[in-house]
């Protein structure tokens, strides 16, 4: 095979993959705002085990992470704010990078290889086992039953987990400010919110928002996508986590220049 | 006598093909209301693939399917549905969903298509459960379950909405002689005590004369005979006879031809 069929053969299939996506993410869309009107609803207790599992059990996972970067940046913004004499602005600079951008693309890189990867396994398995089958078989639609609970549940804890990521974040920060660099509390707090504006929280849980769809569609696409047995669930979980996260990275990169140039 | 009866399941025609390779090839099949039909053959000549056209998880290339009366091939999701709330189906691997109880198991096509009490519910499970001889299993998860302890909850689970037909795939696959007698005798149970239509695809030979009222033998993608279970057992036709004796030798080729076997090894 030469170097242009292995070109031309991989963008036919990554596009395929892209317009099955965006199936999924219509038919998901459809499950959720349309077939209600039908008098088709998505039962409460699954969405509620799914937020359970994606939200409330990833709090001590992200609290963790945030705690140490923020820790991690206080302690890098003090080495190079120090030779400007500005010691003091790191907290501004914690909590604006962390609200914006840190906390949020953290997270959602956290949540997709906790949730992500036990969605596509899930699904993957469920899918190899006939599964699936067997719900289509009894008239209930697997994307109704199985991705728009995963999707909702992501939709509604990632930002969830943001907002507690940013101020764990900000309060690593504040033990480094306080213990370390000896600023007062009092100054730390009040440099902490000087240049914090809504906007920089609002956009920080916009970008969560989109992640949230990311993981979720690219989780779901890969588990139901299954082929292969135990070897083909490994394959999808390790797909899913890998196109999550280069997805993630690559919305974050557009989402920040969108935001970015628009408000110069 | 089989003239006279209602035709629930009728394919006519049907071509089906994977990636260039014929899987059925001109499929006929008419399927009576009440009888026990048994679908059998090789591995991959296509039994399993004639079952997924009926339930409507494929569609034909050409050819149509008949599902009480309806042509299933060009149907909508809701009327597909529709029909999917009129049939049951026992998976080869059971298919029980891991993050259910047996009990959660049977009752979810209940509870999302029906609207009864949850107290109804529950003793329609229980029901379902003695029906297949698993009284008190209930609160089990099916990890914590043998295989043929599964294949009996998926059946609970099949006949949960009373259907009208129960497909089966590969019912004795994977279970022991002694289990494998107990599930034929419950479809058979089933079949009598509810009147229900059974279409089993099996290459079980043991099974299938204890199941069937009528048999389609099926050779790579083309029916070879039609009968009814003493027309099969005293079929003149070769590839029949070595199927029901299980023999190796035989028109059934298993060894690839010789002619070309030297050129092959030496490519």
């Amino acid at each position: 095979m030469n170097i242009f069929e292995t070109i031309g053969r991989s963008t036919l299939r990554t596009g395929a993959a892209i317009w099955d996506v965006m199936a999924l993410f219509f038919k998901t869309l459809y499950w959720l705002f349309f077939a209600p009107f039908k008098g088709k609803f998505i039962g409460r207790r699954y969405i509620f085990e799914q937020m359970v599992f994606a939200g409330l059990q990833s709090v001590l996972i992200v609290f963790f992470v945030t705690f140490f970067i923020g820790i991690v940046l206080a302690m890098q913004g003090a080495y190079q704010l120090d030779k400007l004499g500005a010691v003091r602005f790191v907290a501004s600079l914690i909590s604006v990078s962390i609200t914006r951008e840190i906390g949020p693309v953290l997270i959602a890189l956290v949540v997709a290889g906790r949730v992500g990867a036990a969605i596509a396994a899930e699904l993957g398995t469920m899918k190899v086992t006939e599964q699936i089958e067997a719900l289509d078989t009894m008239a209930l639609n697997p994307i109704r039953f199985l991705v728009v609970p995963r999707f909702l549940a992501l939709l509604l804890m990632l930002p969830a987990l943001t907002v507690i990521g940013d101020v764990v974040g900000m309060f690593g920060g504040f033990v480094v400010g306080v213990f370390n660099l000896k600023i007062s509390p009092n100054l730390y707090i009040s440099t902490n919110f000087q240049f914090l504006v809504m906007k920089d929280v609002m956009t920080g849980l916009f970008k969560s928002f989109v992640f949230a769809m990311i993981i979720a569609m690219i989780a779901c696409y890969h588990g139901l996508n299954t082929s292969g047995g135990a070897e083909g669930v490994g394959r999808s979980t390790t797909l899913s986590v890998v196109s999550s996260f280069i997805l993630i990275i690559l919305a974050d990169a557009i989402l920040t220049g969108i935001f970015y140039f628009s408000s110069v | 006598m089989a003239e006279e009866k209602e035709v629930v399941i009728k394919i006519e025609n049907l071509v089906k093909e994977f990636g260039g390779r014929r899987v059925l090839d001109g499929i006929n099949l008419e399927i009576y209301k009440g009888e026990s039909f048994v679908i059998m053959g090789g591995s991959g000549c296509g039994k399993s693939t004639i079952l997924r056209h009926i339930i409507g998880g494929l569609r034909p290339d050409s050819g149509k399917v008949y599902l009480f009366g309806e042509d299933i091939s060009t149907a909508g999701d809701d009327k597909m549905d529709g029909f999917k709330k009129r049939f049951g189906m026992l998976f080869q691997s059971s298919a029980l969903f891991d993050s259910l109880t047996v009990e959660e198991n049977i009752s979810l096509p209940l509870r999302e298509h029906t609207k009864l009490d949850e107290h109804i519910i529950k003793i329609m499970v229980k029901m379902k459960l003695e029906l297949v001889g698993l009284h008190g299993f209930g609160h089990l998860y099916p990890s914590q379950l043998s295989g043929g302890m599964k294949k009996r909850v998926g059946l609970a689970r099949a006949i949960a909405l009373d259907p009208e037909i129960i497909f089966y795939d590969e019912p004795s696959a994977g279970l022991d002689p002694v289990v494998t007698a107990v599930i034929d005798k419950l479809i058979v149970d089933l079949s009598e005590k509810l009147s229900i239509t059974s279409v089993i695809v099996t290459h079980d030979m043991n099974s299938v004369f204890r199941i069937a009222d009528r048999i389609a033998m099926l050779h790579k993608g083309k029916v070879l005979e039609i009968g009814t279970k003493e027309e099969i057992q005293n079929s003149k036709n070769e590839y029949v006879k070595q199927f029901i004796t299980g023999s190796p030798d035989g028109p059934i080729g298993f060894f690839k031809p010789d002619e070309n076997y030297l050129q092959e090894l030496t490519k």
